[in-house]
């Protein structure tokens, strides 16, 4: 196993991919994920990686020239974030809806307007009806891990899906870190050629993606549905064999100090590491708190979940996103683990904070806001949602 | 499930939205599309074939007596070659059932 070096996750990431040997990369710079790609077109100009790097005019056509490029059979991977989702995003129903496992890196970022480039998961958050495998970094290891994961699971033919990889722009994707790099031999071992089940072959002609009417549609969306539901046990069970061989062991939801805790926040992405070190604090002071964090968020880990929260009394639930549903329902993520109570019949209080939006930092003061308010809450009485560390 | 539609239960519809099997959109039954259907006077027909031009789907072969016959598994009642016909043989009759 190799020693932890200091490396930008930008880079890092990008090397993972080249050491995964992809065929093909399609992808247009957009900032923070710009040093993903401009590496990886590096590694193809200078002569170490073997692989096709499609400078495309477009996210639109990035996702395009994937669709193609993975419907041929080619290990493909792209790289996007923000408007760039936006613009490829009607792609990306496609590429999923034909099971094609292509890895994209999604340096987060928040959508436009007002125009920014710094990080939350607004673009996370539009993804997730769009039938990808969505993982969720939370540092530099783990942005190197999952795209390395993401390959894995992508391809096994049980799952045949497209994966993304999140990782928050700037905090993370711009972030010198110390990460162990797999090395080509220990990759080869773990991620077998990439074997289509059905591919683009001139020999053996087929059509991908035709017209339906009434009569197949509901039949198709049935099919891809119960595709994407048996996709969680193999998630977990590739995350078991990266850990016999890489010794890392990743779970869908990932706890700390959570066993004992009065108050659980829940929370996704690189901020759980602030709310660890916020939950340090608190428990400092005799405060049984504990933290979820939701690593697999498409498909969504509603059982798990439901293990790692069912102990609390008071749950606090952090969205990085506007959903502008008009106030009286909570945020997306919000939103998922109130299903999942409901349907568990399990009826804590509930706070759910808007945070971190655009960019703006979530301290471990900003958590013992949220946790506080909860706590305090008179017979449970909460908004569906709050924004905190706003200016009045 | 009725084959004779192309319709399959979501099990066994071919992986990933693809179609394995070339020219299956024959099978495809359009004919339950059809509102009116088209008949020809074989008094006035000249057999001259402009209504197997212009049918934009399959329902028009030439049979054994130079006649052009429809096969209603396919016909839409679009009515183009009863617009099309020069010597108005074709009418649109209504479907009752």
């Amino acid at each position: 196993m190799s020693k932890p070096i200091g490396i930008e996750v930008s880079i890092a990431v990008a090397e993972a991919v080249g050491l995964c040997d992809v065929d093909v990369v399609a992808a247009y710079p957009i900032t923070p994920q710009t040093h993903i790609v401009e590496h990886l077109a590096e590694l193809v100009a200078d002569g170490h990686l073997d692989a096709d790097f499609v400078p495309v005019e477009s996210e639109h056509s990035a996702m395009s020239a994937c669709i193609g490029s993975s419907a041929a059979g080619a290990r493909t991977f792209t790289s996007t974030c923000s408007q760039g989702y936006a613009l490829m995003s009607e792609l990306c129903y496609i590429a999923s809806a034909l099971r094609l496992p292509i890895v994209m890196a999604v340096a987060n970022r928040a959508l436009s307007a007002p125009i920014t480039i710094l990080n939350d998961h607004a673009d996370l958050m539009y993804a997730r009806d769009t039938g990808w495998i969505q993982l969720i970094a939370e540092d530099g290891q783990e942005a190197v891990d999952m795209s390395v994961l993401a390959f894995r699971i992508g391809e096994d033919k049980r799952v045949s899906l497209p994966v993304q990889v999140n990782l928050d722009g700037f905090t993370m994707s711009h972030v010198i870190e110390p990460i162990a790099m797999p090395d080509q031999e220990e990759i080869k071992r773990f991620l077998p050629p990439f074997k289509p089940v059905l591919r683009l072959d001139p020999a053996k002609p087929v059509t991908f993606g035709p017209v339906v009417m009434s009569d197949v549609y509901t039949e198709a969306r049935k099919a891809q549905d119960e595709a994407l539901k048996a996709t969680k046990p193999v998630i977990q069970e590739l995350f078991d064999d990266f850990a016999r061989q890489f010794g890392r062991q990743y779970k869908l939801v990932e706890t700390y100090k959570t066993e004992d805790a009065d108050t659980i926040i829940v929370a996704i992405g690189s901020i759980a590491q602030t709310g660890m070190t916020a939950v340090d604090t608190m428990r400092a002071k005799g405060k049984k708190v504990g933290i979820a964090r939701i690593r697999v968020f498409r498909p969504f880990p509603g059982a798990e979940l439901f293990e790692a929260i069912k102990g609390a009394k008071n749950l606090v639930l952090l969205d990085r996103v506007t959903s502008f549903a008009g106030g009286e329902i909570s945020g997306p993520v919000a939103l998922e683990i109130k299903s999942v109570l409901f349907d568990n019949k399990r009826f804590p209080t509930v706070g759910n904070f808007l945070v971190g939006l655009g960019g703006r930092d979530v301290t471990g003061q900003n958590f013992e806001e949220m946790v506080e308010r909860v706590a305090s809450a008179k017979n449970g009485d909460l908004p569906a949602y709050e924004f905190i560390n706003v200016r009045e | 499930m009725a084959k004779e539609t192309g319709i399959k239960s979501w099990k066994e519809l071919d992986f990933g939205l693809t179609i394995t099997d070339p020219g299956c959109a024959a099978e495809l039954k359009t004919g339950d599309w059809r509102s009116m259907r088209p008949e020809t006077d074989r008094e006035k027909c000249t057999r001259c074939g402009q209504c197997y031009i212009f049918c934009p789907d399959m329902v028009y072969s030439k049979d054994s007596e130079g006649y052009y016959a429809q096969n209603y598994y396919w016909c839409k009642g679009c009515g183009i070659c009863a617009r099309e016909c020069p010597v108005d043989a074709i009418t649109m009759i209504e479907e009752v059932d």
